[in-house]
């Protein structure tokens, strides 16, 4: 094989690995939220499927694809089509950049566990997240029914507000770093804990941490699918798989935040002491990198059983009159640092 | 390769271009502008300046065409209305500028502009950068930024009225 035809057979390859363990992941979740979420409110949660109810994903996923598909007489059918998968596409798209471990020595090469290493990966990420409104904002339209319309309407004004915080958040970190390059990002946090951002740039974390969870529809900022006023906001309308395509899309978007988290903020793939990173000589960066990305994800469950939703007007106020300024500060402060060299 | 993946992103952008002209609902119009913006994204990068094609879909498709779409799906258009001016004109004045643009065209195309990047050609984020704020793009670039912010600061107050 030519090199060229090499690359591109490493690259299918871990598009492929990393497309089912994602699917896999996405399975997963739906049950431990589930059970950790019952836990919280002291009930046992479902236990009937297989052992633990671990088999309850897969229930879901038989009745799901059984379920007739429905269509509501006056939607427009072509978006009401295309919605799920530009909603499934954008969430799988931002996963590429992210590195899930440090490189590995196979078949005598050297190969990045990460799909691709773009120059602008910062920016790639900030883009595909600000496409993804459209899957949600197309549901609601299409399905052509006011509840759609009015949850499609406040997540792209919920998005579009608290993507601003979001991509200003990460300004300090690219600063620090001194490249967009996601790999280059967590280069920059080498060494002990101390060094990860989340230490560094604490104020940052914060703001991402608040921002994202509103990116990714997320209690307490699950507004556009508030059960109680909008039956079920922009999915109200969907059934059988179109539905588990944007539940999977919720999920895989909640996944890419926290692995985000785990990269931009705790160091991805490195460890706390750089003594635990090679265990029995082998690199351990892989389970490191789980180890936070499934922190990030508890944390999530834990955040949806513990606080109300917000409310609409507090909710833009929030963000526009809180978190935004503090972004910036955040900013004028790191370059300030920068300057002045205090870290 | 890249000559194939140019031709299919091509062809998408000049596509979804016509849609979005062609089209009578507006909704749809959005659609196939967003659709336009990112696959000429995919041209942009390319061409080798992967900076300039992920500020297409931030800004543009990212940005821009949510609040468009927000506008649209607050007022619920249906279907495009007809113009008070009467189709003829617009269809002699649409004509007339066509032809101009593809006058402009043929030009370029005759004058055999199809050149390759000239050499050290560099599109990247840290290059770009440089030459933004290197002497000769400094003070443009600052210019540009306060006519932003004036237009910024003229919208909150026309918005916010007199009271």
């Amino acid at each position: 094989m030519t090199p060229l035809q090499q690359e591109l057979v490493i690259v299918v390859v871990k598009i492929l690995v990393l497309f089912n363990v994602l699917l896999g992941l996405f399975s997963l979740m739906t049950y431990v939220e589930r059970r950790l979420l019952a836990f919280m409110q002291f009930r046992l949660g479902p236990n009937r499927t297989g052992p633990f109810g671990i088999l309850q994903p897969v229930a879901d996923g038989i009745k799901l694809f059984f379920k007739e598909e429905t269509m509501p007489a006056g939607a427009n059918k072509w978006l009401f089509v295309a919605a799920p998968g530009l909603a499934i596409v954008t969430a799988f798209l931002s996963i590429a950049v992210v590195p899930y471990g440090g490189p590995v020595h196979l078949f005598g090469r050297d190969i990045t566990l990460q799909i691709a290493d773009l120059g602008v990966g910062i920016l790639f990420l900030f883009a595909v997240s600000s496409l993804g409104v459209y899957g949600i904002v197309m549901a609601g339209w299409a399905a052509n029914n006011k509840y759609t319309l009015l949850g499609g309407l406040r997540s792209s004004a919920q998005m579009f507000s608290y993507e601003l915080a979001l991509g200003l958040s990460w300004v300090g970190i690219i600063m620090l770093a001194g490249s967009l390059r996601v790999s280059d990002i967590v280069a920059s946090q080498a060494g002990w804990f101390v060094h990860w951002n989340f230490l560094r740039q604490g104020l940052a974390f914060l703001v991402y941490l608040v921002a994202a969870t509103a990116e990714i529809n997320r209690t307490p900022f699950d507004l556009p699918e508030a059960e109680a006023e909008l039956v079920a906001g922009f999915h109200t309308e969907y059934s059988s798989m179109r539905f588990a395509l944007l539940q999977m899309a919720e999920y895989v978007n909640m996944i890419t935040v926290a692995a985000l988290a785990s990269s931009l903020f705790f160091g991805g793939w490195l460890a706390p002491f750089p003594a635990l990173q090679t265990v029995l000589g082998y690199d351990v960066g892989l389970l490191w990198f789980l180890l936070k990305m499934g922190a990030g994800l508890f944390f999530f469950i834990w955040l949806r059983g513990t606080v109300p939703r917000f409310r609409y007007d507090q909710l833009m106020d929030f963000g526009w009159k809180v978190l935004v300024p503090l972004a910036t500060l955040n900013i004028l402060v790191t370059a300030a640092g920068m300057a002045f060299k205090w870290w | 390769m890249d000559l194939v993946l140019f031709y299919f992103f091509a062809a998408v952008t000049l596509g979804s271009a016509l849609v979005v002209v062609g089209q009578r609902h507006p909704t749809y119009s959005a659609f196939a502008l967003i659709v336009t913006l990112c696959s000429l994204s995919a041209v942009f990068g390319l061409l080798g300046s992967p900076f300039i094609a992920v500020l297409q879909v931030v800004v543009y498709a990212g940005a821009i065409m949510v609040l468009f779409l927000f506008v649209l799906m607050l007022l619920n258009v249906k279907r495009e209305e007809p113009g008070r001016v009467g189709g003829g004109v617009l269809k002699l004045v649409g004509g007339g500028l066509g032809a101009v643009l593809a006058a402009q065209m043929g030009a370029v195309l005759a004058a055999g502009s199809a050149a390759p990047p000239p050499a050290g050609f560099d599109g990247s984020t840290g290059h770009v950068a440089r030459m933004l704020f290197s002497p000769a793009y400094l003070y443009v670039f600052e210019a540009t930024s306060i006519l932003i912010l004036t237009a910024l600061v003229g919208a909150v107050a026309l918005a916010k009225g007199d009271r």
